[in-house]
């Protein structure tokens, strides 16, 4: 998968969780979920649940620690992929 | 300090009726919210007729943002959402992002478990070796004190938010714990109500002690028959009530419409003793319970226009009755009113007493008295006590002053409260 066709999928995967909407129009590879989109760390689960969801994949808890921005997330989602 | 309590805001989801409006006409023209629940049957219950608030698809788009919906599986939830968010709202009291912190305003929302659909998605999730699936709402779903926590994202309050539990009184009881703190002068506004959820998980239990009818699955309207000389145990229900209860001083400084007020009340258990036990009370602790509410409204018991009882609908109704009378010290024609809210929603478990508060309070704000469905053949011991007259089977349109509300729960609980109408 090309990473604009991850982010496309990622910005629809994140967009009900997020708290500050002027951020997300720039919602982009450098994009914090946390500092940026102000989403509760809470949802981050839910996050994780939704991308392995979508593409398919199992997301292990060290990657989970790790996927702060959504550079980290297409990194992860596809690493994972090559895995599968 | 001993400051008065009065009302100033109602909202309600119950079985014959989700809103104040349709609640309060569904009570005046004796409408009931008892149905045949096919699931019930799918799952071979011997009761398969039960009382739960019909909400409309589109509803709770109105009580919670759309990432709160996802994945919300707690019927407790959404009752009490609707009842207490549109309490807050006919209050006149800000709700959502507008609102900021106020320290002066509380919620006391009770219930007897929450989420048990919820749980029931965790527990196969856990079973099935699945833990890290079950997302982030799990706990704040099925935690009891969740409905307040749930209510105080949108209420901002910033005084005591809990959640009380003491089974078929938790709604009573956190009508008179939200009336003592602001008595005290430790709060000024507090939402106190209480919810339960719909479905087999919470009614099952009961339906194992065969304390629920069997022989109305075809005609469900006539299956809660309190006070009849064929009751035959109580229909479960489900849903939730509210009330907002404010010192009075704030109430008139705001110019906030009263309904009614809380003149007094008592709560206490018979100690499971002298034939109190786990599931019954002990006829002598219910008597100092209506006493003792009595002394602390400071009223004569023949200043009572209408009881509204706990009455399920079982063998015990007679008990109550005669409990009643011997705590009042009134019999035969000087018996006030007395109806039970059950012959129209079934049991509504933690929610009655704050359904049934709901109800009762409506009958002074609106002067009336609701009938007392499927009570035409009257219980010959009950009959001994009180006249025919006393148990209205329609609703009478006259002038009431000060209605008596009473809740009992399992562990042998009790709680009493007196409203009267605000002068």
């Amino acid at each position: 998968m090309e990473t604009n066709e991850i982010i496309y999928c990622l910005k629809k995967i994140v967009k009900p969780y997020v708290q500050n909407d002027v951020a997300f129009q720039d919602f982009g590879q450098g994009t914090d979920f946390i500092k940026d989109l102000e989403i509760n760390s809470a949802n981050l689960v839910d996050i994780v649940l939704d991308v392995e969801d979508e593409f398919n994949i199992a997301i292990d808890n060290d990657s989970m620690d790790n996927m702060t921005t959504v550079n980290d997330a297409v990194r992860i989602i596809k690493s994972k992929q090559k895995q599968a | 300090m001993n400051r008065r309590v009065v009302i100033t805001g109602m909202g309600v989801a119950a079985p014959n009726g989700v809103g104040l409006k349709a609640f309060s006409e569904a009570l005046k023209s004796g409408k009931s919210g008892i149905r045949f629940i096919p699931e019930l049957e799918r799952l071979k219950f011997s009761c398969q007729i039960a009382g739960q608030p019909e909400i409309p698809q589109d509803m709770p788009e109105e009580y919670f943002t759309s990432l709160e919906l996802r994945g919300l599986n707690s019927s407790g939830i959404v009752y009490g959402m609707i009842s207490g968010i549109d309490a807050w709202k006919d209050a006149g009291l800000t709700i959502g992002p507008k609102a900021e912190t106020d320290w002066d305003n509380g919620i006391i929302f009770g219930t007897g478990i929450l989420g048990v659909d919820k749980f029931r998605e965790a527990i196969h999730l856990i079973d099935d070796k699945n833990t890290r699936r079950l997302g982030s709402t799990s706990v704040i779903q099925t935690m009891a004190s969740g409905i307040s926590a749930y209510l105080n994202s949108k209420l901002a309050c910033g005084n005591q938010v809990t959640t009380n539990s003491s089974a078929c009184t938790t709604g009573t009881e956190a009508i008179l714990m939200a009336a003592e703190r602001i008595r005290l002068g430790k709060a000024q506004r507090i939402l106190a109500g209480s919810c339960s959820d719909s479905g087999p998980y919470i009614w099952g239990g009961f339906d194992a002690m065969r304390i629920l009818p069997h022989k109305y699955n075809n005609d469900p309207e006539a299956g809660s028959r309190p006070m009849s000389a064929t009751a035959a145990g109580f229909v479960p229900g489900s849903g939730a009530g509210a009330l907002v209860l404010e010192d009075l001083e704030s109430a008139l400084e705001r110019g906030a419409k009263i309904y009614a007020e809380v003149l007094g009340g008592h709560i206490n258990s018979g100690g499971q003793r002298n034939g109190g036990s786990m599931t019954a009370p002990n006829s002598e602790g219910v008597k100092r319970c209506i006493k003792n509410a009595i002394f602390e409204a400071g009223i004569r018991p023949d200043e009572i226009d209408s009881i509204n009882g706990h009455i399920t609908a079982t063998s015990m109704d007679p008990t109550e009755v005669k409990n009643w009378s011997e705590a009042l010290e009134l019999k035969s024609t000087e018996f006030p009113y007395i109806n039970s809210l059950k012959s129209l929603t079934g049991h509504c478990l933690s929610a009655a007493g704050s359904i049934e508060s709901v109800a009762s309070v409506l009958q002074i704000s609106e002067d009336f008295i609701f009938g007392n469905l499927n009570s035409e053949d009257l219980h010959p011991e009950i009959e001994q006590l009180v006249t025919r007259d006393n148990v209205p089977q329609k609703t009478l349109f006259k002038e009431v002053n000060t209605v008596a509300k009473a809740s009992f729960g399992f562990g042998d609980v009790n709680a009493v409260v007196i409203f009267g109408k605000f002068r």
